[in-house]
């Protein structure tokens, strides 16, 4: 399926936000991680069954340095 | 605790809020931070690496201070109302300081898109401490849509250039109905007492104490700066005269 992540185009298997976060090695228990998908923020509770449409642009961020 | 920082109803001992960004090192940061006396520390949100994913400082900050996320680049109130919610998700706080830049070289404030997304992060619930113009009028505009606090500019953000406009920061001091933080601008420990000075509850300082020669001992400096700064501000300063008026008694001087 082709998908936008984080602003680059990528084909991917994955159908659900775990599923690709999986896919990036991303472990979905890690701190501080956050995902929207199409401009609403995807609550980390809803990422098992929060199916993912082709075209679908997903944002996933962390916290970093700031001033 | 005799004169806290109070904002949004949550106390603060400490009126330094601290960046975490352009330290030469972690620890150089971690041991700044503890200099400073900061509570309150800023992040930004960014898009991970998927290519060599690694840890975020976060993790060393995330248990000892109290997290104020950041909207930094943005230059939409969609990007940035998104960006706070993605913090909100990523943080688990409500609390954002809001930035909306109109000027990516000037790095100076959108008023009007950040009038628009802080009224709309209030109305989300969010505790929304917008970066903002040395203007009373944009303060005013701010706290009229329920902003926590707001934090006007001394000068340019990363410039070090001091409080360029001291009497417009005194005035919006006076009438703000909300905390001022001065934000920006400070380049060293006297800029900070001098915010202080000027009324500001509060200072928020990044640059001028990570890019510095020693950042824990500058960091050290600016705690001591605004510790003093507020002192006077609470004791009152004498008014300036153009005239000497001597200070030891003026009776009893030898030979007269």
């Amino acid at each position: 399926m082709h998908l936008t992540i984080n602003g680059k185009d990528a084909d991917l298997a994955a159908t659900t936000i775990a599923e690709l976060l999986a896919e990036q090695g991303i472990d979905p228990k890690t701190r501080f991680l956050a995902v929207a998908v199409n401009g609403a923020v995807v609550r980390r509770a809803e990422w098992q069954a929060a199916a993912l449409a082709a075209g679908d642009n997903v944002e996933i961020v962390r916290p970093f340095q700031g001033g | 605790m005799t004169d806290p920082l109070v904002i949004a109803g949550t106390t603060f001992s400490s009126r330094l809020i601290a960046g975490t960004a352009r330290y030469p090192n972690q620890q150089v940061m971690l041991d700044a931070l503890a200099a400073s006396g900061a509570e309150l520390v800023t992040a930004s949100i960014r898009r991970i690496s998927l290519e060599g994913y690694s840890g975020s400082l976060i993790d060393l900050l995330g248990d000892k201070y109290r997290i104020l996320p950041n909207t930094a680049g943005c230059v939409t109130a969609r990007d940035a109302i998104l960006t706070a919610e993605l913090a909100r998700e990523a943080l688990d706080t409500n609390w954002v300081k809001l930035e909306l830049i109109g000027d990516r070289e000037l790095l100076y404030p959108d008023v009007e898109q950040l009038v628009h997304a802080a009224d709309e992060l209030v109305r989300k619930g969010f505790v929304v401490l917008p970066y903002c113009n040395e203007d009373p009028v944009s303060c005013q505009k701010l706290a009229d849509v329920g902003c926590a606090a707001v934090m006007p500019l001394g000068s340019l953000i990363g410039s070090g250039m001091g409080i360029a406009n001291p009497t417009a920061i005194e005035l919006i001091c006076s009438r703000s109905p909300v905390p001022v933080v001065l934000d920006a601008g400070i380049g060293t420990a006297s800029d900070a007492a001098q915010a202080m000075e000027l009324g500001c509850d509060a200072v928020m300082i990044d640059t001028a104490i990570a890019k510095s020669h020693d950042p824990v001992r500058m960091a050290a400096a600016m705690r001591a700066a605004v510790e003093g700064g507020r002192l006077a501000r609470l004791a009152g300063r004498i008014p300036k005269q153009r005239f000497a008026e001597p200070s030891s008694p003026q009776l009893g001087l030898v030979g007269s």
